[in-house]
């Protein structure tokens, strides 16, 4: 059984999905840049007369000053109230009028909205999308309300979830001082100090066509999108003052970090353990894509792994094994394993299988055929994204929004297929040492076998 | 560093809600202006609907077994959830690693899944190598091993999940609101079953359950992507022709016991978490497109309908708040989802049990229902965008009976729907007195 509740659960949580989207359709996809530096992408489908219509920001959680954590999901939430031009809640309740569906996310590194509708209405989605860039208006009322709201999506995602504080304890040990160890939805403490100026300064910073990537994915020509993106989007003056994202660096990791999270509410303990792993950088993605074949073959699937192999299949050790790694991120990221552990077995000796399974994969080395299988799958995935263009629009958005250019994201899947087992080996013995990692037990208050 | 989002959040009500949300979906089952939508009946009697998309190299194909884990025998709950579990650990000649290795080998993903109403298999298949992933897949729906070790392996596996259930508010809802309403029938507890019945299954129940449910009487396939009708009818003979004729009957009507009130599980957790509902209306009700409409201005995902209106975006009293028809096939209800702060959820109900008084009473406005219109049937077209989700819907256009012309007819059966119907059913089926609320946390005020 490969999914099922509990685990499906964490794996979301993880942002984990079975194999990273290759992200090719180079075919499908054209690009330009607007006059005010607002860059465009284009992925053509024509089966259907829908399109997916988006602007990502370059400006995510990690881009907020200190003291306002949240702020950037703050926003997110405020833009979908009124602008000098549309009442409250005017652009959702006409993206419905026309039958089509609107959402935003934000991320450490990109805010972004979209909608789905049909394709003739590209053109009234870029006039609103275009309008809520600048012109958004806000009152005191807005900002008591709304702040009440996101406190209340703390309290789901967070606050009611065991596993979630798990991981923003984790991620505060894991980053010393990068804001990556700050949780996107914001520490409640400064949620609740969220102010009107926060929410503006944010928007007036960041908010400006010269930092936003319009990506169109559906049923319409380049054609098109570049006559209604210079009508809607044109007019809009870059922002002068936008200045390189730079967050700080991290100081050297010198000692390895523990943390034991107790709380009632876990009915399952498990462990979990990550490294400060490099992210895929413009011109320089092998060490990325050898990390990221090594997280598919040590925990990528819940059956054919090594992991489950070891941990689940020679020994009962575990029920349920993972390892995870996002390549796709601005600044350094994570390399992680998880091992839930089977009944009677503890925390510490499910770490200690770990490391044993760690240190056997660096001995016995790659095996060749589940290294040919994965690559089979990453050529596979290219064929079977193409019936998805909405997921291959996010691939384009997440890779812009973390510092890859086109032409990167383009040539991702040949770097994945030339990498080789020497690849993989040595980057799993540069990234696994103790200093850079973090290990973590979740589990009840009364377990005695910690 | 997962995205967060105002809206996009499902409701985290428990899992049959996911099932029910399904549901709804596929309900609005649309088409692309020029999908054509053929039926195959093959040699050997088994009947499909075919999408052909050539343009993609790939196959999509979707099969539902009618009856799901409501078929598990008595004192055996949980066994068709298990044995599904166990359908891709191994198959043939294949142990669990063999046989998914050869998956891998084909670039091919099969989906097994146990609802309450069905049992779900998604696969797909690149055409390049199409006929070995169709005799693997065989394998797994025909020839399942049910290993011991695999057994004990999934078990261990299910007996996890059974143990977070007990302790997540969210599944605690829902355990507890189908305990309450369903009296003795399947639907009254989870399929996953009970730490004390998934312990005692034994291979032979594993067995006795997958011909329980997986019968070719009870069978429901869509193909959608590069395929011919003329390939397909073979294929599925194949696949799927050496599957036992008839399976278990399927259960009765399940009563619905519910009663309007408050039921508190108390629970250590800082936000209440609530599941709601009365008695809701069947699929094949004439009134169902009136109830639809009514609950898209009552509980529907967007910003403007009321309940997200009165409850997020006035007061800020939660994230999110939801209604749906869950039209399951033993069972009508009316299901609402919220969550809240424990000092703040009696005013969410209070507001929610307000909206649902004043909405019986008044009715909706014209502007509202126009608007509704608009969206169903504007969000029609657009839900047929991929292979496997207009697999998904054609499957499940089946299995509600719908005719193979119907999504040609219905946008026009929302759009003759008068307001005078929407308020004769709002007042009929919305029944404030009769709303019951099983709220899970540490309320204060309601304990």
């Amino acid at each position: 059984m490969r999914t099922h509740r509990f685990f499906a659960a964490l794996l979301l949580a993880l942002g984990l999905i079975q194999l990273p989207p290759a992200a090719r359709g180079s075919d499908l996809v054209t690009s330009f840049t607007l006059d005010n530096g607002m860059e465009v992408v284009v992925i053509e489908d024509h089966r259907a007369p829908v399109v997916v219509h988006m602007v990502w920001y370059r400006a995510g959680a990690a881009d907020e000053p200190a003291g306002a954590s949240g702020v950037a999901h703050f926003l997110e939430h405020l833009l979908f109230k009124g602008t000098d031009n549309m009442a409250p809640g005017e652009l959702s309740r006409v993206v419905a009028e026309n039958g089509g569906t609107d959402n935003a996310f934000t991320s450490q590194d990109y805010t972004a909205y979209f909608q789905r509708v049909a394709a003739d209405r590209l053109g009234l989605m870029m006039q609103m999308e275009a309008d809520r860039m600048v012109n958004l208006r806000l009152g005191p009322e807005d900002i008591a309300t709304e702040r009440d709201v996101i406190i209340e999506e703390r309290n789901q995602r967070t606050e009611n979830s065991p596993g979630g504080l798990f991981a923003e304890q984790r991620d505060a040990a894991l980053y010393l001082h990068h804001p990556y160890g700050t949780p996107v939805i914001g520490w409640r403490h400064e949620m609740e100090a969220l102010s009107l100026e926060d929410a503006l300064a944010y928007y007036s910073r960041y908010y400006a066509p010269n930092n936003a990537i319009l990506i169109v994915a559906g049923d319409a020509t380049p054609e098109e999108v570049r006559a209604l993106a210079q009508t809607h989007y044109g007019p809009i003056p870059p922002n002068p003052e936008l200045s390189p994202r730079a967050r700080v660096a991290e100081p050297p990791h010198m000692a390895e970090r523990r943390l034991i999270f107790r709380d009632d509410r876990v009915a399952q303990p498990y462990v979990m353990r990550s490294y400060l792993a490099p992210e895929r950088d413009p011109g320089d993605q092998t060490e990325a894509a050898a990390l990221t074949l090594l997280a598919e073959l040590l925990g990528g699937d819940g059956i054919t792994s090594y992991m489950a192999r070891k941990l689940q299949f020679e020994t009962q050790t575990a029920v349920y094994t993972a390892a995870f790694y996002r390549g796709t991120s601005l600044d350094d990221t994570s390399f992680g394993f998880i091992v839930v552990p089977a009944e009677g077995v503890s925390l510490d000796a499910a770490e200690e299988a770990l490391e044993r399974v760690m240190a056997d994969f660096l001995t016995e080395g790659v095996d060749a055929e589940a290294l040919a299988r994965l690559k089979r799958q990453i050529h596979a995935s290219t064929i079977y994204e193409r019936d998805n263009v909405q997921s291959l629009a996010n691939s384009y958005g997440r890779g812009l929004t973390s510092g890859l250019t086109l032409e990167d994201i383009q040539a991702w899947p040949d770097i994945l297929q030339a990498v080789t087992a020497e690849d993989i080996l040595a980057a799993a013995r540069r990234l696994w040492t103790p200093e850079r990692s973090v290990t973590g037990h979740i589990t009840n208050a009364e377990d005695p076998a910690l | 560093m997962s995205p967060l989002s105002p809206l996009r959040t499902a409701p985290r009500a428990a899992l049959w809600l996911a099932a029910a949300c399904l549901t709804l979906l596929m309900l609005a089952a649309p088409a692309r202006a020029e999908t054509e939508i053929t039926e195959v009946t093959s040699p050997g009697g088994l009947t499909a609907w075919l999408v052909e998309e050539p343009s993609i190299p790939f196959l999509a194909l979707e099969i539902r077994f009618k009856g799901g884990a409501s078929l598990d025998a008595p004192g055996k709950r949980g066994a068709i959830n298990l044995m599904t579990g166990l359908l891709e650990e191994g198959a043939g000649g294949r142990d669990a690693r063999a046989f998914n290795e050869a998956r891998e080998d084909l670039a091919a993903s099969f989906g097994f899944r146990a609802y309450d109403d069905s049992l779900a298999i998604s696969a797909k298949m690149l055409t390049e190598n199409r006929a070995e992933a169709l005799a693997l897949l065989r394998d797994a729906l025909i020839d399942p091993r049910f290993d011991q070790d695999a057994i004990d392996r999934v078990r261990a596996q299910v007996m996890a999940n059974i143990r977070s259930d007990a302790r997540d508010p969210d599944a605690i809802a829902s355990a507890t609101f189908n305990r309450l309403a369903f009296g003795d029938h399947p639907y009254a507890t989870d399929r996953t079953g009970t730490a004390e019945t998934v312990a005692a299954l034994t291979r032979e129940d594993l067995l006795a359950a997958k011909d329980r449910v997986m019968a070719r009487d009870r069978i429901y396939i869509s193909a959608v992507g590069d395929v011919t009708a003329e390939e397909l009818g073979p294929l599925l003979d194949d696949l799927l022709g050496d599957l036992p004729a008839t399976g278990a009957p399927l259960p009765g009507p399940a009563p619905i016991n519910l009663t309007g009130g408050t039921t508190v599980v108390d629970f250590a957790t800082p936000q209440s978490v609530v599941l709601f509902g009365h008695e809701g209306m069947t699929r094949d009700d004439p009134d169902f497109f009136a109830a639809y409409l009514l609950n898209t201005i009552l509980g529907g995902s967007g910003f403007n309908a009321r309940l997200m209106t009165e409850v997020r975006e006035k007061r800020g009293l939660t994230y999110g708040v939801y209604a749906y028809l869950v039209p399951k096939d033993h069972a009508a209800l009316y299901l609402g989802s919220v969550s809240s702060a424990n000092d703040r959820v009696a005013e969410a109900i209070e507001v929610i049990r307000d909206v649902w008084a004043d909405t019986a009473q008044n009715g909706v406005t014209a502007e509202e229902l126009t608007a509704a219109k608009t969206y169903l049937t504007g969000a029609y077209p657009l839900r047929f965008d991929g292979n496997g989700p207009i697999a998904d819907i054609l499957v499940g256009m089946q299995m509600d009976d719908l005719p193979i012309d119907y999504a040609a007819t219905r946008n026009a059966r929302v759009n003759a729907v008068t307001l005078e119907e929407v308020n004769r059913i709002a007042a009929r089926l919305l029944r404030p007195e009769a709303l019951h609320f099983v709220v899970v946390g540490q309320p204060d005020g309601l304990m």
